[in-house]
């Protein structure tokens, strides 16, 4: 196996890999710099970052992100950490439930979503306000199948029983405990569910589009539609926000070993 | 997890409270039974259902309708390509990384970008792949400016893959798009498989005369075949529920089942709302059995491979 020829073949199907890689990399970010002709510049950059469009359709995506990982985690946590002290019986049922939107493809959840809260008797699209309540249940649904996994990897590491005995048995209510001592031991879990979900919510473009709010994926579509070169510019953007918040997963989570995907396709 | 569940004692005392620990799991089903459960519920029945309410099977019959095979054969076609292509590429690469002595850089360089790339798929994806192949893309740039004079004097451009029939908006351009995440997932699944190989196994073939051939062909490859299969099967999946990359890329004009899902939800092209629901329910069925089938393979891995 140490053959010339074999050594060979990998660094060949290595090296395929890494220009693979790279290229679409290197062009879209040779592209970007290509606004202004004869020269490089960073003005494509700059048109994005003062359309007071992106800044808006930003914000609001990230606020929506904070939003659904709070919720998120505020359902999560308890939910499982319950399933570890009372009812292990129904873990088994939970990684079915929240294995369910792999199965469901996004755009058919989504179908199903707005079919049944379009309309009485549970409209939920007559006012911005009520879409984002929807929209932020449909987020919480989508980032279900990692900030399941993720709480649940967090909870198998820590004696639950244990430290609820320890808290109860020094005067501590439910509360207390969830909040003083779940909580707090299960920092790193939270954290990686919490960068997932929220790149989740940032790169999502169903969602948004469909229910008609200013998210940044429907806004990403629209400028790609009538722009050359700020998409590019965008992509990059968006390439370096998940490198950063995988880069963070990695230096919180080291040596723990969690599934890895982000976004929507 | 073993720790939670072996505590009979403290269950048969608190044998009348057991309903009222199951009390505590409330805020999730309620949550689950109005956000997912009901618009899958919706979904569903809708689907045997006519216009009136009445049930039917006639929206099931759409799925025969040349224009829903059309596009559920387009999407197959994408899925099982970009699956087989992108499996085989991704395990070449892991073969590379683990067992093939690539250098330690690029093993280390290629996991990060594989945890990368498998991720960065939607919008920006599309984007990457117009700056890079697209008719002004860089590398078209690149291959458009290699220029011959010919025997008669006047200037050839042989290269400009645009002559050659290359579209990137086109099936072919998606399949190409599409790589770009599929090749690295399957880098990331395959690679503690191959890992998982034990060298025991190799020596004791090779102690017992075996040819490398030999070894791949009865020891190695019966002991992968659930993994690699299994991970194509993901691939499958991962492509077939896709609709950002292929929106993106071509603006709709390729109908994958999930841009015709699509158009439905906003302007009812096939005419009858619950018709949509048929195509929908369809998806699901094939996903299903994707994942099953996923499943299976899963548990059939693990009884070797122990990772």
């Amino acid at each position: 196996m140490k053959t010339r020829g074999g050594r060979f073949w990998a660094v060949f199907w290595g090296g395929l890999a890494l220009l693979y890689f790279f290229l679409p990399l290197y062009g879209t970010l040779e592209f970007s710099l290509r606004m202004q002709k004869g020269t490089y510049s960073l003005l494509a950059y700059q048109t994005v970052l003062a359309d007071p469009q992106f800044l808006t359709s930003f914000g609001y995506s990230a606020a929506m992100g904070v939003i659904t990982v709070t919720l998120s985690m505020l359902l999560f946590v308890p939910t499982v950490y319950w399933i570890y002290l009372r009812v292990p019986k129904a873990r088994p049922i939970m990684e079915v439930i929240t294995i369910l939107p792999f199965i469901i493809p996004t755009i058919v959840y989504v179908f199903g979503l707005i079919r049944t809260f379009s309309g009485p008797p549970f409209q939920l699209t007559e006012t911005p306000f009520k879409t984002d309540i929807l929209i932020t249940a449909g987020y919480i649904v989508l980032s279900m199948p990692y900030m399941f996994r993720a709480v649940d990897v967090g909870m198998r590491s820590i004696d639950v029983r244990m430290l609820t005995e320890a808290a109860q048995s020094l005067g501590a209510n439910q509360v207390q405990i969830l909040f003083h001592v779940i909580f707090p031991n299960q920092r790193i879990a939270i954290l990686s569910g919490a960068l997932i979900c929220f790149a989740l919510v940032i790169g999502e473009l169903i969602l948004g589009d469909f229910l008609v709010r200013p998210a940044l994926g429907p806004y990403m579509v629209q400028v790609g539609r009538d722009r050359a070169y700020e998409p590019a510019a965008l992509a990059i953007i968006s390439y370096a926000l998940t490198w950063i918040c995988l880069g963070l997963i990695q230096f919180f989570s080291r040596g723990s070993k969690t599934q890895r995907q982000l976004t929507g396709r | 997890m073993d720790q939670a569940i072996s505590a009979p004692r403290t269950r048969r005392i608190h044998l009348p409270t057991r309903l009222s620990n199951w009390l505590g799991l409330l805020p999730f089903f309620i949550f689950i039974l109005v956000f997912l459960i009901l618009p899958s519920l919706n979904l569903f029945l809708g689907a045997f259902k006519d216009q009136a309410g009445n049930f039917t099977l006639e929206n099931i019959s759409l799925l025969t309708d040349t224009y829903v095979l059309k596009s559920y054969s387009i999407s197959l076609q994408i899925s099982v390509i970009t699956s087989i292509v992108g499996g085989l590429f991704g395990f070449a690469v892991a073969y590379a990384i683990t067992l093939g002595h690539a250098p330690r850089w690029m093993r280390t360089v290629l996991i990060t970008f594989a945890g990368l790339a498998a991720n960065f798929g939607g919008v920006p994806l599309a984007f990457a792949f117009i700056a890079t192949v697209g008719r002004t893309g860089f590398i078209t740039a690149l291959l458009k400016q290699i220029c011959f004079t010919d025997a008669s004097g006047a200037q050839v451009c042989p290269f400009n893959p645009y002559d050659h029939g290359f579209n990137l908006y086109s099936m072919t351009g998606l399949v190409l798009a599409y790589l770009y995440f599929q090749m690295p997932l399957m880098v990331l699944v395959i690679t503690p498989a191959l890992e998982g190989l034990k060298k025991d196994w190799r020596e004791a073939a090779e102690n017992l005369g075996a040819s490398t051939r030999q070894y791949w062909l009865h020891v190695a490859l019966p002991i992968l075949w659930p993994s690699i299969l299994g991970a194509m099967l993901l691939l499958f999946g991962s492509a077939f529920g896709a609709y950002a990359t292929a929106q993106a890329l071509t603006g709709g004009s390729i109908y994958l089942v999930t841009i015709l899902i699509g158009q439905q939800i906003r302007g009812d092209v096939l005419n009858n709302p619950n018709e949509g629901y048929a195509l929908a329910l369809g998806m699901v069925v094939v996903m299903a059995f994707t994942i099953a089938g996923y499943t299976i393979l899963q548990r059939r891995t693990t009884r070797w491979l122990q990772i």
